[in-house]
């Protein structure tokens, strides 16, 4: 690459800018996520998450106690108290009595409301309003101001999201789904690749070709029998028709041909010579493949295995199919689906649970990025 | 919560201590039944003989039973179910076809299908050609890639949502807290509801799979473009090329067949194309696409398996030259293991 290495500064300005707008672009959408699921819920909707950490302001109207809350004081009718009344503290910047100027006054000042009446509210929000004559009725006065707080992180939403909103428990479903989802399809095909790599029977040849063929079929042809299927084998025997059993199946089938061509092309590859001393002294192939193969491919079964769990845990629509939605049985991403129609407004709780649903492939891929690449390169014919 | 955690891992070491105990036991009673060892020298090569007959079975015994009823069977009864109403009771020979062909969700599907299939794979292959050579160039580059990378491991549910976020949409005189609607309004334009802008929405939904799988082109193009033998670069650097001729008449020529796969490897997935649709938009709004229309009919008032399975054929008739091309291809380049 040396040679085309750009030669002016400009030139070589414009890469660096280049690459780093497109990481730019490519970063923001997490990290807004990440910055809001860590935000106050009033703050999320009261400014772009890209201000979180501006001060978030907005104008606010509230009524003043009526006539029956004032005192006499030096011969004139004051009341006194505090906007915000017990809630939370903000800083009012400035204020004023008509919705057409509602930030007419600067905190601290007081205003003149005619007849002698005047009214001051401070930065804290306490306020004093007086008048020469007494107050009547039974309305207060009204009020508006424009406040700012201070920015707010909290863990908050994390706590209510995996304790109330169900994450918790089908962040457990989803690992409950993965993990055997995972070993099953490698303990599998690892002995069905090497059955097909290196031992000889009648008809291998054909179950090779027809495991290539299965790789073509996209999921969707399997969705509609398997459904039946299990829901037959359900009235059948009187059990439920959606278990973890069965989606682990599912799992492994949609897996199989993937991960027997993938294993087999490697296993296939190993040196021969290994193999046969080891049957010269004796061992059979059961002990070749546990003693020799199975350590030689580790690699390739680490890809296939970050490539299995990755694509089991983001996965939804074998999930839809093949398990129920109750909490004991609906996983991250059904629930997350799940929330974003019942919950699609509610940001915080929508932001925090996709970072909790993402969080753990986020891990997977950068302490295992290397053999993901791996599996990556190999896997650009994965069916599923 | 303690309780779910027991009984997942009670089922974890169920599910997979039987695989294992399946194939530790399985091999040693073909030993117990035909031994050879403590046996005599014929009868010993007799069962050895034995064992080479039966134990090839026990290896690939289950993933032939798995794949027969999760793939094999699947296919020849969703071919069946095609023919078939919607209980998949009674013979209508092509009438779930010519539904299909007249139904205006399933046009539209076709439409957006085709869509999808124009934008997305040039856009990935594009921008991920771009990326790899331009991260090539410098000394952070490594960085770059793994943070364009990173979206590959989001699921479509995840990324939908990291995406409606950005696209939200809050009435006029609000705060705009969707990072589009906000630099819309910076620069004075109108706030928009983008996913309920037909025909528009669908471009707002791609940009989510580009969104993930730049990254995939990226790696898989970066790796071919490091094949490239160097003397062919400097031949051209001396023979007075700028980079952009560099890059399209000698970079772009021999990475071809691996642009190719990258292409084709997209375009089966945009076929495929469920979660994003569903989450987002369900199909409103003119978004709908085959395989979410599929999902919709499997459920849809009970269920019309008949049309589910149509749908299903459809997908796969379309799916499957372009895969068999891709693993040719592919068997080419590996070397036809």
């Amino acid at each position: 690459m040396a040679a085309t290495r750009g030669k002016s500064f400009v030139g070589r300005f414009g890469v660096h800018l280049a690459v780093l707008i497109f990481v730019v672009i490519w970063t923001i959408p997490t990290l807004g996520i990440l910055v809001s699921s860590l935000r106050d819920k009033d703050q999320i909707i009261a400014s772009g998450w890209w201000n979180s950490f501006a001060s978030s302001s907005q104008t606010e109207a509230g009524r003043l106690p009526a006539a029956s809350a004032q005192t006499q004081k030096d011969g004139k009718y004051v009341i006194e108290g505090n906007v915000f009344g017990d809630g939370a503290k903000r800083a009012i910047s400035a204020f004023g009595t008509k919705a057409a100027a509602p930030t007419q006054y600067k905190a601290g000042t007081a205003a003149d409301l005619g007849d002698g009446v005047s009214l001051q509210v401070n930065a804290d929000g306490t306020f004093v309003l007086s008048s020469p004559k007494a107050f009547e009725g039974d309305r207060g006065q009204r009020v508006y101001y424009a406040s700012s707080a201070p920015p707010k992180f909290t863990t908050e939403n994390y706590e209510n999201v995996l304790l109330s909103q169900g994450i918790g428990r089908s962040f457990m479903n989803s690992l409950t789904v993965t993990i055997p989802a995972t070993v099953i399809p490698i303990l599998i095909a690892a002995f069905a690749a090497y059955a097909l790599a290196w031992m000889r029977f009648p008809g291998r040849a054909l179950l090779i070709a027809v495991i290539i063929g299965l790789l073509v079929v996209p999921l969707q042809m399997s969705l509609i029998p398997l459904l039946k299927l299990y829901n037959g084998v359900g009235t059948f025997f009187g059990v439920p028709s959606k278990t973890y059993l069965g989606i682990w199946l599912a799992h492994t089938g949609f897996g199989l041909p993937f991960a027997i061509y993938l294993l087999r092309s490697y296993i296939a590859g190993l040196p021969r010579e290994i193999m046969e001393s080891a049957r010269i002294d004796g061992a059979s192939d059961f002990e070749i493949f546990v003693k020799i193969v199975l350590p030689l491919s580790f690699p390739v079964l680490a890809s296939f295995a970050i490539f299995q769990f990755l694509w089991v845990w983001n996965d939804l629509l074998v999930a839809m199919v093949f398990l129920g939605t109750a909490p004991d049985q609906i996983v991250l991403t059904a629930q997350l689906n799940a929330l974003l129609g019942s919950r699609g407004g509610n940001w915080e709780i929508l932001t925090t649970s996709a970072f909790i649903t993402i969080i753990v492939p986020l891990i997977v891929f950068f302490s295992l990025q290397r053999y993901f690449v791996r599996g990556l390169l190999a896997g650009s014919v994965k069916g599923g | 919560m303690a309780a779910q955690i027991f009984s997942a891992i009670f089922v974890i070491i169920i599910g997979v201590g039987g695989c294992v105990a399946y194939f530790w036991g399985a091999n040693k009673l073909l030993d117990l039944i035909f031994p050879s060892r403590g046996v005599s020298g014929s009868a010993a090569v007799d069962n050895l003989r034995r064992q080479g007959l039966v134990r090839p079975w026990l290896f690939v015994g289950p993933a032939m039973i798995i794949l027969t009823i999760y793939l094999i069977y699947p296919v020849i009864e969703t071919l069946r179910l095609s023919f078939l109403d919607r209980g998949g009771e009674h013979f209508v020979g092509l009438a779930n076809y010519q539904w299909a062909f007249g139904d205006h969700d399933f046009r539209n599907s076709i439409f957006n299908n085709i869509l999808w299939l124009a934008v997305v794979p040039a856009a990935c292959t594009f921008l991920g050609l771009i990326i790899a050579v331009l991260t090539d160039k410098i000394w952070w580059g490594t960085i770059a890639k793994s943070l364009i990378f990173l979206p590959l491991a989001i699921s479509f549910v995840g990324a939908s949502v990291i995406w409606k976020f950005i696209y939200e949409y809050r009435g006029e005189g609000q705060v705009q807290i969707g990072l589009l609607n906000a630099i819309i309004q910076y620069f004075g334009g109108q706030p928009q509801v983008w996913i309920s802008l037909p025909f528009w929405n669908n471009f707002f939904l791609m940009v989510i799979l580009i969104w993930i799988q730049t990254g995939f082109a990226m790696v898989i193009l970066s790796s071919a473009l490091r094949g490239i033998p160097e003397e062919t670069l400097e031949a051209a650097v001396i023979d007075g090329a700028n980079p952009f001729q560099i890059f399209w008449k000698i970079m772009v020529p021999q990475i071809w067949g691996t642009i190719a796969v990258v292409w084709t490897t997209i375009t089966i997935l945009v076929l495929k194309v469920f979660d994003i649709v569903l989450t987002m938009t369900n199909g409103q709004w003119n978004s709908q696409v085959l395989a979410n229309l599929m999902f919709d009919w499997m459920f849809r008032g009970g269920g019309d398996f008949g049309r589910g399975a149509t749908i299903a054929i459809i997908i796969m008739i379309a799916v499957i030259p372009i895969m068999v091309w891709n693993i040719r291809q592919a068997n080419k380049e590996t070397g036809g293991h």
